[in-house]
């Protein structure tokens, strides 16, 4: 795959970018719109091109899935596992248990609507249970946001190698659009960092002391110790890896906050205003967690306004207003229930908001 | 695939740690720790094998085995188990789950693992009771008996019947080994009046060096083991002991009930 120019969907590119990743072992339930994930797995299971990719396996439910990727990464094993929402759900007990025993391993969320069953249109509006924790006890993921499928491709690199470099669960939190939308991608050459699990991995008790992964600690005192060691974990990840994608910030008066398949709405909205000399620009989070927080900030600072565009009744419009403080203009376009915002549509809210003139 | 020998070793076990164990006077979870142990190194795999600890009165598990361990999630070890084996087939990974665990909250984990053949060994702790939560009613709970949650007698009628794991786990296919052994020492008697015998404890211990015998032949094996909640059952130990030799036995009678590749014999 490496080098070539190939079109792919969203779901098929994150698969092969898992394999270039070095993709040990895949474990998952089919869901719509994620089943070209294990789909695509399923194929390229035995192909001398992916040496390092050892196993597959469809479970019999989405919690056997997560249990069995945990069982993979406490060995060490590049472990991954894929679902959409209602299937993210399920995923939470998993999660909440690897990221107490620290457990390095990849989970996607091809975000549907939602709640219930909901339907097969895009969401996003599992940015809080991907966000802010979504199971039992304290605990964060590392969330990636994709916007193309090029993304979908390159951020199982990044995500492997955070859930390595953090010992934690990370999240690709994409939606129905882009793990569907069909679009060029390459695959640049790419060799995975190494990262040495010998240290905790179990493997066998040879010659060493056991490896324990528990998340159980009767000790109050300990916990809370264990705990506040994973939140300086989580600090470092805040000041280390933040990721975000500014267009047309520096002189905007209006900055759209976008992640996702939103932002390339919201993208199309300021190269259709710029030449009209409206000025906005777009700030769009790649980690959803950590959030770019300070960045925004800054561009607050500078007497900006904003308006947050979600696929969802208003989620990261929180994190924004958290981040941008009192006394600066946060406005929210959401649209929900599979429906997605046309560009018409920012544009009069854009509109609404005095922002362009009527 | 391997064949598994067991060699007999003398002095302390180095399978377990010197940690005492934190079960209740009588229960037979302290028995089958040992069993266990001395398993892991009369067959030398204690080097290379991990322990998935499942949740209720075994969770504990990691402060008495000297090998590797995960905690799973309630019912989950079977998964967890797969998920390590998969990945390094080398190993020898087992789980010692409760009839909770197992056979209500995990029994979907349970059952496919062993209809995949997943080369794991399980043992189920079988004492028709949730003790670590305080002596709820399990799948495993006799018909009448009373429970903190079955407070006039276990109502099967509601409740349906008892579960029976291990005819479950012999009637699927990817199953290779299923035994049904007791922890439980029985009273005899004898010249010099009441005695006690610890025929079960031997078949106990070897239908678990068979379990892992299977596993290293590349088998699924399923080990119940029927043991006392004296505490939860509101008994004396002894009561207790004599209940499962007199009553629960019955339900759940003590014997092989799968065993491809014909280990029990050799």
């Amino acid at each position: 795959m490496c080098g070539n120019r190939v079109y792919l969907k969203g779901n098929e590119a994150l698969a092969y970018g898992a394999l270039e990743a070095g993709l040990n072992a895949y474990f998952a339930y089919p869901i719509t719109p994620s089943s070209e994930i294990p789909e695509t797995l399923a194929k390229e299971f035995g192909n001398k091109k992916y040496p390092e990719y050892k196993f597959f396996l469809q479970a019999a439910s989405e919690l056997e899935a997560i249990n069995m990727v945990m069982g993979a990464a406490s060995g060490g094993a590049r472990a991954m596992t894929a679902t959409s929402s209602p299937g993210f759900s399920l995923k939470q007990e998993g999660l909440s248990y690897s990221a107490c025993m620290e457990l390095p391993l990849l989970v996607v969320d091809i975000c549907r609507a939602g709640p219930g069953l909901g339907n097969l249109g895009p969401e996003q509006s599992d940015y809080f249970q991907g966000t802010k924790g979504g199971g039992h006890g304290d605990y964060r993921l590392l969330v990636l946001a994709p916007a193309t499928v090029q993304e979908m491709a390159l951020f199982p690199r990044i995500g492997f190698d955070l859930a390595f470099k953090y010992r934690n669960p990370v999240l690709i939190l994409g939606d129905s659009y882009t793990g569907q939308l069909k679009e060029d991608v390459e695959f640049p050459e790419f060799t995975p960092e190494h990262y040495d699990v010998s240290s905790w991995a179990t493997t066998g008790a040879k010659g060493r002391p056991p490896h324990i992964f528990n998340s159980l600690e009767l000790d109050y005192q300990k916990h809370f110790k264990h705990i506040g060691k994973i939140f300086e974990k989580y600090q470092r990840a805040q000041e280390n890896e933040v990721r975000f994608e500014e267009y047309h910030t520096e002189d905007a008066e209006t900055v759209i906050v976008a992640f996702g398949i939103a932002s390339r709405i919201a993208k199309g909205v300021v190269n259709k205003l710029r030449p009209k000399g409206v000025k906005v620009g777009l700030f769009r989070p790649i980690t959803l967690w950590p959030f770019p927080k300070s960045q925004l900030k800054t561009l607050a600072s500078k007497g900006k306004r904003f308006l947050v565009v979600e696929l969802n009744t208003g989620q990261m419009v929180d994190d924004v207003r958290l981040a941008v403080g009192d006394g600066v203009t946060v406005d929210f376009l959401g649209k929900w229930g599979g429906v997605v915002p046309t560009e018409a549509e920012i544009e009069s809210k854009l509109k609404r908001l005095e922002v362009v003139a009527v | 695939m391997s064949q598994l020998e067991y060699k007999v070793k003398f002095g302390k076990l180095e399978s377990l740690t010197d940690t005492p164990t934190h079960y209740c006077a009588g229960c037979e979870h302290g028995t089958l720790t040992r069993i266990i142990g001395a398993a892991m190194d009369g067959l030398g795999i204690r080097e290379k094998t991990v322990a998935i600890d499942s949740v209720g009165c075994s969770v504990l598990a990691y402060n008495y085995y000297n090998c590797d361990h995960i905690v799973a999630a309630h019912g989950r070890a079977p998964a967890v188990a797969a998920g390590l084996k998969r990945v390094h087939p080398e190993l020898m990974v087992f789980t010692v789950q409760g009839d909770g665990d197992a056979a209500s909250i995990g029994l979907l984990e349970l059952l496919y693992a062993a209809k995949r053949a997943t080369p794991i060994t399980i043992f189920l702790v079988n004492n028709a009771i949730y003790g670590m939560t305080g002596g709820q009613m399990a799948p495993t709970t006799l018909e009448g008996q009373v429970t903190t949650t079955t407070p006039f007698g276990r109502n099967v009628q509601l409740t349906g019947t008892e579960l029976d794991a291990s005819k479950l786990v012999a009637a699927i296919d990817g199953a290779a080994y299923v035994k049904r052994a007791s922890l439980v020492v029985q009273e005899i008697s004898s010249q010099r009046g009441k005695v006690y015998t610890i025929k079960n404890l031997l078949d106990a211990k070897k239908s678990v060096e068979n379990a892992f015998k299977v596993q290293a032949l590349g088998g699924f094996a399923f080990v119940e083991l029927l043991s006392t909640c004296s505490i939860n059952w509101k008994m004396s130990v002894l009561e207790s002991k004599r209940f499962v030799n007199e009553t629960v036995v019955k339900k759940y009678p003590l014997g092989l009930y799968k065993d491809v590749f014909g280990v029990e014999g050799q």
